[in-house]
């Protein structure tokens, strides 16, 4: 069978998979459509969050990022799963306890005001827009990459898909397909990476292969291979922090973090448990499934790009540098050189590749007088190094098959969870609390299962269209969930002292300055005001990191304005109370 | 009440007992000190230490130290009397 009627049927399958699911498990009532009527196991919930977390990101750019960085990689892989611990500790037991459908009720009914819950609602809206935009797009790529199809295609079928079983089936519906998603994307995730690592060290399991010595070089271990021979083709090391500020890696990670423990779609996962005891640890069970893509992760990218580079350039030490004919160039690069993933440009007409740093300057001389290179002549997606990762160990055609099936499981779910607090926030908070109080439960469902419609068709329009900036807001998402909603919740757990008018002021400061922040240095929706380089930053904060500042501003301005103003009233200070036990559910 | 407050009281020293553990694994260990560290070789492997607990390392002591706390406080929970 060809490779791309395999992807078809392996495509097919999981497809039907996730139908068959959402109908066997259509919501009901609000309790199911909003938190899967509170009776989800906790380590099934635990996979479900895993899925809803891990995003077309995660699963495709995610070691390709790693790769190209090096050391400076481990921002993402300790800032997306370190939350996970303040989200078990900090937040989740306590929000559970609360027992209510949303994050905006929360702080509404913790501040007794109208009004903070309306400022969470916007928050969270703007975060998951921006969130779901990158999903639908990520479900387009993989679509026209595998399937050769085009991306609008590829993101109709997709909005077809998560329509059938976000609107009919609600949190219940999704939270039994994003089990089917985490399945199918941690296998095809982790397979080609076993094959490799064992190919490469003779461990089979990637996370010890990434600390042992190569097969063809006994005595020397993959790390210092590698480590070595990028500094000999001119980049930074891979694995010390000469290149990286102390400061902003250390803001980028807290501020990931924290926005990670503050956003809405993750939040709400812990709703669905059935006690206090299980939120606590789904948590934990969580991290342990998101733990086992974000260990193979680093593993992938060390692999990944040592197999490139020892493609292109068989033997490179200080002295001598082999580089490959382009000729002899192998099928899979010839593959991906149709997707334009892979470019060659023969810039000194020798007929050979050669990659390495030509930003470089001083090294760029050196290989100039040396081996006759005046630029580097191969353009790679980092995406590549997950894409092309089981051509490249010569893995069978099912595989290849099952990483276009992992990539579409990993947008679908994310983008699922997200369609779901957005159109929860709008028929609860907006609808049932706020304009039109009166309606039925029956009433308020159908206005649910409406909202996630329209925000389908929203997403869909945001992944076909996006607006130019789809691919720099990840540091909105997070600097925006860390800045505004985490504080907020925390303090509201954590201070019986803090009042709406300190809450609505912190949440005010945070949101403003991280967004002016943000915009200042990348525009979005207007020309930048000044260059995005470390001398212009703010204490050399990037934008990325800025979000750290903005909660701290977040925890000052809400104390400050809660001190000089009255505290809340007994029955708040009782509420709060009562969520710090579990007793009592 | 008192028995409630005294439940947060030891809640909270557990708490912040965890959340040291989970700095310093991360920013101590992964950022701060992650030059330092890398002199280290992790036992038996090829992984210089700092680098280890930056791409690795964190991340287990994370998964412990949630099913620790988890533990922890269901055993407080049990000790106070305020379980579900």
């Amino acid at each position: 069978m060809s490779l791309t009627s395999l992807t078809y049927l392996v495509v097919g399958v999981t497809f039907v998979i996730y139908i068959v699911i959402a109908i066997k498990a259509r919501a009901s009532s609000t309790g199911e459509f909003y938190v899967a009527g509170k009776g989800v196991h906790p380590i099934i919930n635990g996979m479900a969050t895993a899925a809803d977390w891990m995003s077309a990101a995660s699963f495709i750019s995610l070691a390709g990022l790693i790769a190209f960085m090096g050391y400076q990689g481990s921002q993402y892989l300790m800032g997306w799963t370190g939350g996970y611990v303040l989200l078990a500790l900090l937040l989740a037991p306590y929000l559970r306890k609360f027992g209510k459908f949303t994050v905006p009720e929360f702080i509404g009914d913790r501040f007794y005001s109208q009004t903070a819950r309306i400022v969470a609602v916007v928050c969270l809206i703007f975060i998951s827009f921006t969130y779901v935009a990158g999903q639908m797009r990520g479900v387009g790529i993989v679509f026209s990459r595998f399937l050769e199809v085009d991306i609008t295609t590829g993101l109709l079928i997709g909005m077809g898909v998560v329509f059938l079983y976000a609107v009919l089936g609600g949190m219940k519906g999704i939270t039994y397909t994003q089990v089917a998603q985490y399945c199918v994307l941690i296998f095809a995730y982790t397979v080609p990476a076993i094959f490799i690592s064992f190919q490469l060290t003779g461990n089979p399991i990637p996370q010890l292969g990434l600390g042992s010595e190569l097969i063809q070089e006994p005595g020397v271990h993959l790390l210092d291979k590698l480590d070595t021979i990028v500094q000999d083709l001119g980049f930074h090391s891979y694995i010390d922090s000469m290149s990286v500020s102390t400061i902003n890696i250390f803001c980028i990670t807290l501020a990931l973090m924290v926005g990670t423990a503050g956003l809405p779609h993750v939040i709400v996962r812990f709703f669905t448990v059935p006690r206090v005891k299980d939120a606590r640890s789904s948590a934990g069970w969580a991290l342990v499934f998101i733990a086992i893509l974000y260990t193979t992760a680093p593993a992938v990218a060390v692999m990944a790009r040592y197999n490139l580079i020892n493609t292109v350039h068989p033997s490179v030490n200080d002295t001598e540098i082999t580089s490959i004919a382009y000729d002899e160039r192998p099928d899979w690069m010839k593959r991906w050189e149709e997707t334009k993933l892979i470019q060659w440009e023969d810039s000194n007409n020798d007929g050979k590749i050669q990659a390495f740093n030509d930003t470089n300057t001083q090294f760029t001389e050196k290989a100039g007088e040396r081996y006759g290179w005046n630029k580097s002549e191969l353009k790679v997606d980092r995406d590549i190094m997950v894409l092309a990762n089981p051509e490249i160990a010569q893995l069978p055609n099912w595989v290849i098959a099952l990483i276009a099936a992992g990539g579409i499981a990993a947008a679908l779910s994310t983008a699922a969870g997200l369609l779901l607090v957005i159109s929860s926030s709008i028929s609860h908070d907006l609808l049932k609390g706020t304009v039109m109080k009166s309606i039925s439960e029956k009433q308020e469902l159908f206005a649910g299962r409406c909202a996630a419609g329209v925000a389908i068709c929203v997403a869909g329009y945001l992944g076909y269209n996006p607006p130019g900036f789809v691919a720099q807001v990840v540091a909105f998402a997070f600097g925006l969930a860390a800045s505004s909603l985490f504080p907020a919740i925390l303090m509201g757990i954590f201070s019986k002292r803090l009042n709406k008018w300190g809450a609505i002021a912190g949440m005010l400061t945070g949101l403003t300055f991280t967004m002016g922040y943000i915009l200042y240095f990348k525009g979005v929706f207007f020309e930048p005001f000044a260059a995005n380089v470390a001398e212009n930053w703010l204490f050399g904060i990037s934008p990325e990191g800025i979000g750290t500042v903005g909660m701290i501003l977040n925890f000052l301005v809400a104390f400050t304005v809660s001190s000089f103003t009255a505290p809340p009233p007994k029955h708040i200070q009782s509420m709060v109370e009562d969520i710090r036990i579990p007793k009592g559910t | 009440m008192s028995n409630n407050q005294d439940y947060w009281k030891a809640n909270i020293a557990l708490l912040l007992r965890c959340l040291v553990v989970w700095f310093v694994v991360s920013y101590g260990f992964g950022i701060l000190l992650v030059d330092q560290l890398n002199e280290i070789r992790l036992f038996g492997s090829g992984y210089p230490l700092g680098f280890w607990f930056a791409q690795q390392g964190s991340i287990y002591v994370f998964v412990v130290l949630i099913f620790y706390y988890v533990k922890k406080i269901n055993e407080l929970d049990k000790q106070f009397g305020v379980e579900e």
